[in-house]
């Protein structure tokens, strides 16, 4: 065939174009939409808790992923430094993926748990007071603003229209779960603990007047890499 | 639009294109280019001294790091492209733009709208948290829509022109419009939390979401930075050398293979994560493969200058296009050899994939832009030359010094940190904690900083030179000395 049958019709060359760009990500995107082996089959993984979702807005708002790593890799200084390697399971919920690119700061796939409450305030408000050496901006505004929760529910169920299993139980107690969570009272959250099994329960940033959005990040931060339950987890199994 | 009539076989009636509308674009393409550069400046600057984060929310690397990004590629680079491939089209089709000055008008002030909108959305916290699809779903909507007009002003003037066969740089033009199209919508789905707010969640999740996005991300550098700007090459270095391109054999080899691989070659950006194995080593070996294309494509167009080298001596605007194929074969190489897993395991979460970037960026993508802007500036305004060439030498030289700065400290950077990661000491324990080697990164920091400078310098000498060659002056200064027997530098073709 000729090539001048491209060069002289502008359908043709159209249709062409559209077809051989079209291969390459029919290819690899259709079977990892349909493929059941894509997300591993692992105990423990939930939908976010209403405060670790607002938390979790505020780190995509603020470019969090543009400095920090939520993606552990298979190496052993990762493993070492970081902990297992991360599972695609682990971002089943994420809308949109936060595994980044760069790691100017640490990966944070799995820092909950690690540090205490305070030492997360103190470092988001001004980080080069606990690591003089860190070149991270400091938040300082997280803890002066009041968190915005008023339409929670309606960010569950919205995200229960891109596929998130929220159950309707946990849509209607939205905003009171939001409010346990932050509370610092154990009791008070046990509804939250039964609905989010592995929350952290706290007042996070130390004022408990106010739930605040440093309260909401640092919930989120708390629960990274905590819900999968390794001790059942058989990797050989789940070899993709 | 009734004045693009000639008849075969007889002398061409001139045809009055529209001109306006890619003078417009022009001046937009300077002024977002600096503004772009600048901002890159101020986070590479953050980078280095923390302070200049000020503690605001507005002013936080987090949220100014995407102005940058859709700064350069999409506000300075769109309209680049838009400018370019208006005014290619309409010369290589002899036809003026279909849909008259409407249309075009709307593209230009709807795409500077998108802008606006997106860059004052990263700086107050609206962003969907994608890598270079930042926009909520609003500002999607708009592009989509605009992006369409694109579409069909540049696929309609094709539709109606006067010549029988459409223009390499026209193909290439095309690619890239359909495919950004294509990839946009895909990768930007979003349901909106509320029609009134800004919020939305895009469909996609986990690692479904990192492939279509690094899909889309990848391929907005395939075809946005690199398919698009091929076609500024295929018209523009032909146009400055007055050769013809060097193999249409070899452009139409070079054109298929580009645009059927480059769409495989997304998940090298997720080498060794949750991405299931089969997709990462799809990607590893198209990126690879990849390297041919992109290296037919620097042939084409540095051997276009075959049999009169001479004018790079003498013709600076033709010295950044040639360069900017140089560099385009360099970050080519570079890439597929990152695209490996192995190296990959060392280069991936560091600078040097940051270097790589802006070998591409600057040294490709900016350098083409340049002397494509250079060559346009007389022609739109109807002057008989730039104002200096003198000038266009100094930018060079300041920019290349710059982009020399900037990829040779990121190198050392990544490879430095890349290793001290991994680096186990004499007991077995790791060497470094990760602080140890973000203070390592500080003198590579200030001077990819002062590399920026240089790059930021050189744009503002071309502003000056750009300024007073639309005010019609012309500097007093030596000109460069001629090769026996060939044309004047500058002369215009």
């Amino acid at each position: 065939m000729k090539h001048a049958v491209f060069e002289t019709n502008v359908v043709i060359l159209t249709v062409a174009i559209l077809i051989t760009v079209s291969i390459g990500g029919l290819v690899q995107l259709v079977p990892l939409y349909t493929m059941e082996s894509t997300i591993e089959k692992v105990d423990g993984m939930r939908p976010y808790s209403p405060l670790e979702l607002a938390g979790r807005n505020i780190y995509v708002r603020e470019g969090c992923y543009l400095c920090h790593s939520q993606m552990i890799r298979p190496f052993r200084d990762e493993a070492e430094r970081y902990g297992h390697y991360s599972l695609a399971a682990e971002s089943m919920y994420d809308h949109p993926f936060q595994w980044g690119s760069k790691r100017t700061g640490p990966d944070l796939a799995r820092v909950g748990g690690k540090y205490s409450n305070d030492l997360h305030a103190a470092h988001l408000i001004d980080p080069r007071s606990v690591v003089p050496e860190s070149i991270m901006p400091g938040y300082p505004f997280l803890a002066e603003n009041d968190l915005e929760f008023d339409d929670i529910a309606e960010h569950l169920k919205t995200l229960r229209v891109v596929g998130t299993p929220y159950s309707d139980d946990q849509v209607a107690n939205a905003a009171a779960d939001l409010k346990a969570q932050a509370s610092g009272d154990e009791d008070e959250a046990e509804a939250v603990l039964t609905r989010y099994p592995k929350a952290a329960v706290g007042n996070f940033d130390g004022d408990l007047a106010r739930i605040t959005e440093l309260d909401a990040l640092i919930a989120y931060m708390q629960m990274l890499g905590r819900l999968v339950d390794f001790t059942t987890y058989q990797p050989e199994k789940d070899y993709r | 639009m009734s004045e693009a009539t000639a008849t075969v076989g007889a002398v061409p009636t001139p045809v009055a294109y529209d001109e306006d509308i890619v003078k417009k674009l022009f001046i937009a393409t300077v002024f977002w280019g600096v503004i772009g550069f600048v901002a890159g400046l101020y986070i590479a600057l953050q980078l280095a001294f923390p302070v200049l984060n000020l503690g605001l929310e507005w002013t936080t690397f987090g949220r100014l790091r995407p102005v940058h990004t859709s700064g350069v590629v999409f506000a300075f680079g769109g309209n680049a492209l838009i400018a370019t491939s208006l005014y290619v089209v309409q010369r290589t089709c002899r036809a003026t733009l279909f849909g008259g000055r409407a249309l075009a008008g709307f593209v230009f002030w709807g795409y500077q709208a998108v802008i606006v909108l997106a860059a004052l959305g990263y700086v107050l916290g609206i962003t969907q948290g994608k890598e270079y699809a930042e926009p909520e779903w609003y500002v999607d909507i708009l592009l989509t829509v605009v992006w369409v007009a694109y579409l069909v002003v540049f696929a309609g003037t094709l539709f109606k022109r006067k010549e029988p066969h459409i223009y390499v740089a026209n193909w290439f033009f095309l690619a890239f419009i359909l495919t950004v199209a294509m990839l946009h919508v895909v990768n930007a789905l979003a349901v909106p939390v509320s029609l009134t707010g800004a919020k939305s969640y895009v469909v996609w999740a986990g690692v479904q979401d990192a492939l279509t996005q690094w899909w889309y991300g990848h391929n907005a550098v395939g075809f946005f930075l690199t398919a698009g700007f091929l076609g500024i090459m295929y018209y523009f270095i032909p146009k400055q050398a007055n050769r013809p391109i060097y193999s249409y054999r070899l452009s139409i080899v070079h054109f298929w293979s580009l645009i059927f691989l480059y769409i495989w070659a997304g998940p090298h950006h997720l080498h060794y994560t949750a991405l299931p194995d089969w997709a990462q080593t799809l990607g590893m070996v198209f990126s690879v493969v990849l390297w041919m294309p992109s290296w037919g494509g620097m042939v084409n167009g540095i051997m276009t200058l075959s049999g009169a080298w001479d004018k790079l001596r003498t013709d600076p605007v033709l010295r950044f296009l040639i360069t900017s194929m140089a560099f385009y074969g360099m970050s080519t190489f570079e890439g597929p050899a990152m695209s490996i897993k192995a190296v990959n395991s060392l280069s991936h979460y560091t600078d040097w994939t940051i270097g790589h970037v802006h070998s591409g960026a600057l040294g490709w993508v900016a350098f083409v832009s340049f002397g494509a802007l250079y060559n346009l500036a007389p022609k739109l305004w109807k002057r008989e030359r730039l104002y200096s060439m003198r000038l266009v030498t100094y930018h060079f030289w300041t920019a290349t010094i710059g982009i020399v700065l900037y990829i040779t400290s990121m190198w050392i950077s990544g490879i430095m940190q890349g290793l001290m990661w991994r680096a186990y000491d004499s007991l077995g324990f790791l060497q470094y904690s990760f602080i140890e080697t973000v203070e390592a990164m500080h003198p590579y920091y200030v001077i990819r900083s002062l590399g920026g400078v240089l790059f930021v310098v050189g744009s503002l000498i071309m502003v000056y030179n750009l300024w007073k060659t639309a005010r019609g002056e012309i500097r007093s200064e030596d000109v460069y000395e001629e090769a026996p027997g060939t044309a004047p530098a500058g002369a215009g073709s």
